[in-house]
């Protein structure tokens, strides 16, 4: 078995989830070659051969270009499978890579079982394991599934990619840095987040008053910043902060992957909901099943005793 | 301008879940269906960019399910869209990504669409390949996760979001096909007029006899409810009785209540 890793940099640094793909190509038993889109300033620790294309060149997001990138390193190593991380470059760029090789992908795998990959479904109430039926195929891991047993090491050997004019329908613009303005979640050693289980905008100021008797600052998912309830610097999760405080209270929050993949270092769980198989409760130290709504207010009041 | 929008029925998220009898998908019994949400700020983008251009643009809603899909479309009618094409099948969700995205192209092909929204994923399935497969099978240009859209003469200004907060910004020439994320528009609720209207406009029925089959690149083995892996505790019953054991616990497991 063989798999040809994609690894990932962005805005002149390489990012750390590349690391999980090697870690993932282990778990499998499979030789792994890696290909980077990057810079040879930035090399990851790896021990193997990468294939190096130029982002001053190919661009940092061209997925048009990158997609023939990774054609070319299939065409010279044949792998059995291309793996991504499901991350905003992964899922982009994996179906395109799949389409022109006509390879069945599996998205977003969390665990390998007997062969076969498992992915979540419905919110991570239901688990699938899904096996592919083409020859070749592309796979996408869940960032965080597959970390890495020890400190990477090894210095690649480097062959470059090149492309010669080919076309591409996309026009890379440049980033948008993250609003600096709001709250510093990353220090606080307490959070008490909002979920959309709190029901209105209107109930927020419940949510908050309860920040405040533990000393703590408010957070939100992401469903709550997009109704405009809470502003984005509270938001936590994959592109929000990402937080460890001593103390994580999740106020009506069912635990989407990108909230629990933001919030998870912290030291104790608190979540409150009123379904019992909400996925927070896997990984909440105590889940309170209640209306938020009745169940903060009688919290608050006893903590300000 | 053509525009077309695909959108998916999905159950409540909210739901309990079990596998059905085959253990290839969920037990539809007792859920209940809306529009994935995703797809909902796919609808709005393109009702809005109808009304930047005068109404011009004629819009067609797609879906692929069973019967009770016509709800999610007359949705999308009612919202804004002009006509709509139903491709009925009961067997939608043993087809993989590629079978459902080949669905689509297929009747696509020959249409001439200008713009393509999808959302970035289904709720349910969430594997995140249909739109960007669909834009490959037809040529598109692509991109994925939009927070931010504009569009001026014939070329589309989007925000894709990334991880951390950080936004990537990118230029695409029509024809395109984009997928749409949470946050992207604030997508509006029918109104009782536009309902009223939007249950005399067209929707075709295909059958996926009509398109071109392709088979699967993927299967499901099995389809299961994780493993709890339990550990934490879990406080049920009478409020005040909650809240002196959470208390309790906190003084004793964290260095935050004293």
């Amino acid at each position: 078995m063989k798999a040809l890793l994609i690894g990932e940099y962005r805005q002149g640094k390489l990012l750390d989830t590349t690391y999980e793909l090697k870690a993932f190509a282990d778990r499998l038993g499979a030789d792994s070659v890696m290909l980077l889109v990057g810079s040879e300033a930035e090399l990851p620790k790896y021990d193997g051969r990468l294939y190096l294309a130029d982002a001053g060149a190919y661009g940092e997001y061209n997925p048009d270009l990158h997609k023939q990138l990774v054609l070319q390193a299939v065409e010279k190593e044949k792998p059995d499978c291309v793996v991504f991380v499901h991350s905003s470059y992964g899922w982009d760029l994996a179906p395109r890579v799949a389409v022109a090789l006509k390879a069945g992908q599996v998205s977003e795998i969390v665990a390998l079982n007997e062969g076969a990959y498992e992915v979540n479904a419905c919110n991570a109430k239901l688990r699938r394991t899904v096996t592919p039926r083409s020859g070749r195929c592309v796979l996408t891991i869940q960032a965080g599934a597959f970390s890495p047993s020890g400190e990477p090491q090894g210095t690649p050997q480097l062959e470059r990619l090149e492309l010669s004019g080919a076309p591409s329908g996309i026009d890379f613009v440049g980033y948008e840095a993250a609003e600096q303005k709001g709250v510093d979640l990353s220090k606080a050693e307490v959070i008490v987040s909002a979920g959309r289980g709190v029901g209105k905008k209107d109930n927020v100021p419940v949510i908050a008053a309860l920040a405040d008797a533990l000393g703590g600052e408010l957070g939100a998912s992401r469903p709550v910043v997009d109704a405009g309830w809470v502003d984005h610097s509270h938001q936590v999760g994959t592109t929000g902060q990402t937080v460890s405080p001593k103390l994580y209270v999740a106020c009506g929050i069912s635990g989407a992957i990108q909230h629990l993949a933001g919030m998870k270092k912290a030291d104790f769980i608190v979540a409150i909901n009123k379904d019992k198989d909400a996925p927070i409760g896997e990984i909440a130290d105590v889940l309170v099943v209640a209306d938020v709504m009745q169940f903060v207010p009688a919290f608050t009041a006893r903590c300000a005793r | 301008m053509k525009i077309l929008v695909c959108i998916k029925q999905v159950p409540d998220m909210e739901s309990r879940f079990r596998p059905n009898g085959e253990k290839t998908w969920y037990d539809e019994s007792d859920l209940a269906f809306r529009m994935n949400e995703y797809d909902e700020y796919a609808v709005e983008q393109a009702v809005q960019l109808k009304e930047q251009l005068g109404g011009e643009p004629e819009i067609t809603v797609l879906s692929i399910g069973p019967e009770r899909t016509v709800e999610a479309i007359k949705k999308a009618l009612a919202m804004g869209g002009d006509r709509a094409v139903h491709i009925r099948d009961d067997r939608h969700y043993q087809k993989d990504p590629w079978q459902i995205a080949s669905m689509i192209a297929s009747y696509a092909k020959g249409e001439g669409f200008d713009l393509i929204f999808t959302g970035m994923q289904s709720q349910d399935r969430g594997s995140a390949q249909v739109g960007v497969i669909v834009a490959e099978l037809l040529g598109l240009s692509c991109a994925t996760t939009l927070v931010g859209f504009s569009y001026d003469g014939g070329t589309i200004t989007v925000k894709r979001e990334l991880e951390g907060g950080i936004k990537g910004v990118a230029k695409l020439k029509l024809p395109a096909l984009v997928t749409c994320q949470l946050g992207l528009n604030t997508p509006r609720y029918p109104t009782l007029p536009n309902i009223m209207k939007a249950k005399k406009k067209e929707i075709a029925s295909l059958t996926p006899a009509e398109l071109s089959g392709e088979a699967e690149l993927t299967a499901t083995a099995a389809i299961y409810p994780p493993a709890k892996k339990g550990g934490g505790l879990v406080l049920e019953g009478e409020i005040g009785v909650q809240v002196d054991r959470l208390m309790g616990i906190l003084k004793e497991k964290t260095a935050v209540l004293r």
